[in-house]
């Protein structure tokens, strides 16, 4: 395989019943990039973003992720992977320190370098104060900060990121982009879904998902020029309606 | 190994941290077996008890005047016939005929053997179960070398019964119904609590979101379940223990067995109720879900357990259901230990069925659980 490429899909299909939720999608990820994954609600970008992480099975098609084939290696992935879904999905009656214990545990760092990444984590994340209270008491940006750096906890090569950033204030936003571009800095794969064209600019390439298809995928430079559009949200709306 | 005790270490710390959870677990089954234990009374009265006497003589008499004196059998009517006795107890005019042959007193006096006729109206199968009861401790008490052959009669036909199967009652000599009934309360308890508890949980992280987050790491299925499972295990246990000490200071129940053996099997049989509880959560997506197919079995496990309702007059099918059933090899284990005092040997059987069931419950609810969908 290309070795350039850590997600490499084709004809990827996911049906429920008769319904075709993802539909023969095909595209390439670049190691190191951030690429945005943009699509209306239940345009199908979960439900393809499961089949990557190794949790949904593909009704056809094939992809490879990290190296490793979805449908006979998805527990070789799960090691080279992180995800943040798009639901919060941390213990909220856990404390901060204990869900980063938690996480790293099972993803079998040692309580040394648990420790460690947890001190770095709360320093960075400005989560001194509230280490020892539970999740549940905190703001729903600092949670979405707190599960990307759990996501993150053991230096996977791909981070999976389903709408990071739903229903957070601008400030929180931009630091959870400067967040994102830090990782991507260090060599991280970003795969990113969001409903904010603005963000869409921040993106490396841009693929826009129509109804379980991919109907563009470019840079977001090419892409305005390409649907002779000043921004993406112009670029999405004519897409979306077709 | 590393991996189950993180998830271990976090189990505890929900459980411990759910305030609402606690005194569920800890406190209800504490009321539940004391008010439990008070109200299953099995105490019957008033027996209408009839007779044939084969033998007439001072010793068949005297065995009749015994029934006459104890409180609980109203003596009724010499009867002349086996087919009159059985006549009347058709019509429910007698609930129990005891018939004595002849030569009775002959042959008690040559110190043989002799073999007892009861027939019980066994239509209520557990009045049945404590008149047989009643019986055979006045009989064994009037003389040693009487024998009983049980009859009983439910739905117009007769049955033989194999008194060997009901020899549990003769170990609680003081007919104490507590006694008799708090280990099996015991049993319900440490059963559902368990079942319950492991059966939600799982299904509770699918709820939260929060199982997908666990799915996407690389945790093996093993893992993953026994870290989970692990501490309800250790709950399990401790309700045994609260409960035994319960028994002891509250009920006075004897303790007359192995202490060790009954935690030996107390620790595979809840293996048997985790799988069982796992294998719910594997098929259902809310709590709610796992709490109705809980319950069903529950009521079934103890309905069809022998510990309300006499296993041996069940009809035939539902005594070879009952073969399937976790909860009797408990109950009968723990009646066994308790007041019989009986051994490894003795219980070896219901040992080596519970250890199969839970070798069979968990490889099927580990197997059918999927990390994908
Ligand atoms: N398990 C499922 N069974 C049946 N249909 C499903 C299932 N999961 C998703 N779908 C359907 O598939 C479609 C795509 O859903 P998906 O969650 O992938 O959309 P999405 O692009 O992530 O939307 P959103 O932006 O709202 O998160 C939707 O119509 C959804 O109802
Ligand atoms: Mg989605």
């Amino acid at each position: 395989m290309d070795n350039d490429k850590v997600i490499q899909v084709e004809g990827l299909t996911k049906m429920f019943g008769d319904f075709t939720a993802v539909d023969a999608i095909t595209f390439d990820v670049k190691k190191g990039e951030i690429f945005g994954f943009l699509g209306a609600n239940g345009a199908g970008k979960t439900t393809a973003m499961k089949m990557l992480i190794g949790i949904s099975i593909p009704t056809a098609g094939t992809a490879n992720v990290a190296g490793f084939d979805v449908f006979k290696q998805a527990e070789d992935i799960k090691k080279n992977i992180g995800y943040m879904s798009q639901k919060f999905a941390l213990y909220d009656d856990l404390t901060v320190k204990e869900n980063i214990t938690f996480f790293g545990g099972i993803y079998g760092l040692s309580r040394n370098v648990i420790k460690e990444k947890s001190d770095v984590l709360i320093t960075e994340l400005g989560l001194q104060k509230v280490a020892n209270q539970l999740v549940a008491s905190l703001p729903l940006g600092w949670k979405q900060k707190l599960s990307f750096s759990v996501a993150l906890i053991h230096d996977p090569k791909i981070v999976f990121l389903d709408e990071p950033t739903g229903g957070v204030d601008p400030i929180t936003r931009r630091q959870f982009w400067e967040m994102i571009y830090k990782a991507a800095n260090e060599g991280t794969t970003v795969f990113v879904t969001t409903h904010y064209m603005d963000e869409a600019e921040y993106c490396d390439r841009v693929s826009i998902m129509v109804n379980g298809k991919i109907e563009a995928l470019d840079t977001p430079k090419k892409l305005k020029k390409q649907f002779n559009a000043a921004t993406m949200n112009d670029v999405f709306l004519k897409l979306a309606r077709g | 190994m590393k991996t189950i005790l993180y998830i271990i270490q976090k189990e505890f710390k929900q459980i411990f941290r759910n305030k609402g959870m606690l005194p569920i677990i800890f406190v209800l089954p504490v009321l539940q077996l004391i008010i439990l234990s008070n109200a299953a009374t099995f105490e019957v009265k008033n027996i209408k008890f009839g007779y044939i006497d084969n033998d007439h003589t001072s010793t068949s008499r005297a065995l009749v005047e015994k029934f006459n004196a104890s409180d609980y059998f109203n003596v009724l009517t010499d009867f002349p016939s086996e087919a009159k006795a059985s006549a009347e107890m058709l019509l429910g005019n007698v609930d129990v005929v005891l018939d004595i042959p002849q030569y009775f007193e002959r042959d008690l006096q040559k110190e043989k053997y002799i073999n007892l006729g009861v027939t019980i109206n066994a239509i209520d199968g557990a009045a049945a179960g404590v008149e047989n009861v009643y019986i055979t401790q006045i009989v064994k008490r009037y003389n040693q070398h009487l024998k009983i052959d049980l009859l009983q009669v439910s739905d117009n036909q007769i049955q033989p019964v194999n008194i060997e199967t009901i020899p549990l009652f003769w170990y609680n000599e003081t007919l104490n119904y507590k006694t008799f009934m708090v280990p099996g309360i015991l049993v319900l308890l440490v059963t559902m609590i368990t079942l319950f508890l492991s059966g939600m949980n799982i299904v509770r992280e699918k709820e939260i979101g929060t199982l997908e987050q666990i799915n996407v790491t690389p945790i093996k299925k093993s893992q993953f379940i026994i870290g989970k499972l692990f501490p309800f295990w250790v709950i399990g246990m401790g309700l045994l223990t609260i409960g035994l000490l319960l028994a002891k200071i509250i009920f006075q129940v004897p303790m007359v067995g192995s202490l060790a053996l009954l935690y030996l099997y107390t620790s595979i049989y809840i293996l048997v109720i985790l799988g069982i509880g796992l294998f719910i959560s594997n098929f259902t997506d809310t709590q709610q879900q796992a709490m109705f197919i809980a319950w069903f079995f529950t009521v079934i496990f103890i309905l069809m357990s022998g510990l309300f309702t006499p296993i041996e007059s069940m009809p035939k099918w539902a005594q070879i259901v009952t073969e399937f059933n976790p909860v009797k090899y408990f109950v009968e284990v723990m009646r066994m230990v308790m007041l019989k005092g009986s051994g490894f040997i003795d219980i070896l059987p219901h040992l080596l069925k519970t250890l199969l069931y839970a070798f069979v419950m968990n490889g099927l609810a580990v197997w059918r659980y999927k990390k994908t969908t």
